[in-house]
This record gives C-alpha cells, structure tokens and sequence, in this order.
C-alpha cells in the first residue's frame, strides 16, 4: 500500500515539522506584511480626526461655515442708513428687511464704493407680495393691481419705507 | 529571486514597524481643539414656520438662491400652494419653487394656502443612516450637513429623504442640500431665508437657548411637523398645518 510505504516514523514526523516549517513561515511574513501595509494605507487615508462627533470628518464643518456671506443682515444696513431705517419703522413695513427688497447686499455692506446697489424693480417688487390671491391671509393687504393702480407704478403714490398714504 | 529565511524575517520585521508607525501616527495628529467663541454644544437649531402668515411671495426662494448659489432649476427651500377641496385629492403647485412668487389663484371657493418647505434638520435623519461613507452627518448643533468633499454623488441620501429636501449638484456631481445657513448661523446671522421673510412666516429657532421665543411659541400653539409617523425627529414646526400637507 502507498500510504504506508510513505508514512513516516514517529520522531521522524515530529522533527519534520521544524526542518520543513518554511512553507509555514513564509506565507505568515507575507500576511503580516500585508496587515503592515494596510494599516499604513489606512492611516494615510482616513482623515484627521475623523469620527471625533460622529461618523465624518469633523474639519467639514469648519469648511462650510467659511463659505462667504451674501446677504449682509438688517443690523448691518441701519447702521449707516438709519434715516431710512427710522421711516420705516414708523411704519407697516417695518418688519421687512432693507435686503428683501433691495437685493443681496453683503458687498455693499464690505466696500460700499466699490459695489452700488440697483434701485429694485417696483413693478413686479410690490406685486409679489400684494398681488390678490384666495391663498394668502385674509387679513393681509393685497389689491387686484390692474384694477387698482390704472398702469401707475406703485411707489407715485405710494412710499415704499412706509407706504400708508 | 533567491530570499533567505533570515532575509524574509528582516524584511518582515522592518515592514511590522513601520505599520505600527503608520497605525499611530493616526492617533497623534487629532484636529485642534476649537477655541473660539462659537460653541456647537450650545445650540440646536431649527425653524419654525406660520403657515397663516405666509403670502407666497417666494422671497425666501431667492433669497436662498443667493445665498447659497443654488444652480437654476434646484431648490433648497420652495413654496407649495394648496388649494383643497371637501371631497377631491388637493391640488398643489410651485412654479419654478415659487422664486417669482405664484400666478394669481384661479380657483375659486376652495381652502387654499402656502406651505413652505426646506429640509427638516431631522435628528434622527433617514438620509444620514444610508449614506455609506459618513459624506453626510447631523452636526453637533444639529444641522444635517453634506461633505462635498467626502461624497460620493451615489444618491442613496436624495432617495432616503422623505421630504424631497436633496438634489445631485449638477456641477460638483455631489449632493447638495439646505445647510440652514451654517455659515450665517454660526456667525449670529439668521439665514437667508429667514432674513428675506416679509411677514416673519419662518423663523430661526435655538430649541438649546432658553430665552429662544419658540418655547413660548411652542407653548401657546398647535404645532406639527411633516410626516410626523416617520419618526424622523423633523425640527421644522408648522404652526395651523392642514392635514392635506405632505
């Protein structure tokens, strides 16, 4: 029989295993080194940090929050034109922004010289908050504009910093 | 090539080291500690909106659109009208998300109103759990926010967001979404949309700052958030929502 013409003896088979342990310790270098380098790539990779809130990289945040303003801010704009900002406090415009009519205005507010602001588009301006529409509030001014105002723009009769006649 | 045992144990050696090297430099280089005076664990934002004060005007539309160089044809807030019926499905529309405001109401005799929409700041956000590489994350002061760096433009997060509220960046080929101004909000500023509100219909609410009006305007109203029966943990509240509303 093969098997047992080639079966060793038995001190024989245990010195076996240190005299041929090559083809054992050559693989495991070769996984270690491997475990060695993915490891290497994995620090390389994953970013600074990542996973100190959660499961991201927390520099993001810090990324978005630099991102440049474009609508400078009501405190912004009253303080150089608080003439205009006190007639309109005076009146039922009161509570809307100088930017909500006037445009984006954060480079004015930086370098007033540098970026002038256009007059706003009265006619479609007022028209977008007081045309008439069954789905706006009830209580809230709104006129059929063709009717009302006979082709006139708003602002010849009306003030648009406080537009109660 | 002929390696010696000793050759592959040195050679084996020198590459553990360097692995564990590698593996602690990781741990060294943390991000720096914030020292400024922004601190995220003070805050948790989130909005609230009076549906009977909106008019429709779609200010908010553009101002976002602005603000946040949102690409023509994508919105990451938008105004919806809904005119109902007793007995039929009510019927809605954003022209262009109502950047220009709407065209006159033809319907007549019907319950109609606006309903703004903007991305819900979830705290348990559906789209945050399927992104599958952590692209995108609910902040510390929670705003769900994307990594534009990070994202993969694989689009899981535009499906999992049960409110529409994601688009793919035409150009960056990354998602895109509302980021409720972080940059404006972590510098005192209120957002875009919130600023450009004419009747005050949308507010930027602090639930972590107890001098914050929405916890007066919390008590004295009938609030709802949008799908409430998803358990997202929405932190936009609509004061006077209609049922209808989706």
């Amino acid at each position: 029989m093969l098997h047992t013409a080639y079966r060793p003896e038995k001190e024989m088979g245990l010195r076996r295993i240190f005299t041929d342990s090559g083809h054992l310790v050559r693989p495991a270098v070769v996984l270690i080194a491997a475990l060695g380098i993915f490891l290497i790539i994995r620090a390389l990779v994953i970013p600074k940090a990542f996973g100190q809130y959660g499961h991201y990289r927390p520099a993001a945040l810090m990324e978005i929050r630099q991102r440049p303003i474009v609508y400078a801010g009501q405190d912004q704009c009253v303080m150089c034109h608080d003439d205009e900002a006190k007639t309109r406090a005076a009146g039922k415009h009161a509570h809307v922004a100088c930017e909500a009519c006037h445009g984006p205005l954060a480079s004015h507010a930086n370098d007033p010289a540098a970026h002038v602001p256009k007059l706003p588009d009265v006619a479609n301006l007022c028209r977008r908050c007081h045309e008439k529409d069954a789905a706006k509030p009830p209580g809230f001014p709104q006129v059929v504009t063709a009717e009302h105002s006979g082709g006139m723009t708003c602002n010849s009769c009306h003030q648009p910093h406080n537009p109660h006649l | 090539m002929e390696i010696s045992r000793r050759d592959l144990f040195t050679i084996g050696g020198k590459l553990l080291v360097l692995a564990s090297a590698g593996a602690t430099l990781e741990q060294i280089t943390g991000a720096e500690p914030a020292t400024e005076a922004y601190k995220m664990a003070d805050h948790w934002w989130g909005m609230i909106v009076d549906i009977d004060k909106c008019i429709g005007c779609g200010n908010c539309v553009r101002a976002c659109s602005n603000e946040n160089h949102v690409p023509d044809g994508y919105f990451r807030t938008w105004v919806e009208r809904y005119q109902v019926t007793e007995d039929q499905q009510p019927q809605v529309d954003s022209p262009n998300g109502a950047i220009d405001g709407f065209p006159p109401s033809t319907h007549t005799g019907v319950k109609s109103f606006f309903v703004p929409k903007l991305c819900n700041q979830c705290a348990h956000s559906p789209c945050v759990q399927v992104c599958p590489v952590g692209a995108t994350f609910v902040s510390p002061d929670g705003v769900v926010l994307v990594d534009q760096s990070y994202c993969l433009g694989c689009r899981y997060c535009v499906q999992a967001c049960p409110y529409g509220c994601r688009y793919l960046h035409p150009d960056t080929k990354t998602v895109d979404k509302c980021t409720l101004c972080y940059h404006r909000i972590t510098q005192g500023l209120t957002t875009a949309c919130c600023e450009n509100c004419p009747t005050g219909a949308r507010q930027l609410v602090d639930f972590k700052n107890p001098k914050d009006p929405v916890h007066e305007f919390l008590r004295h109203n009938k609030v709802q958030i949008l799908k409430p029966y998803m358990a997202t943990g929405a932190k936009v509240y609509y004061k006077d929502l209609d049922g209808s509303v989706r």
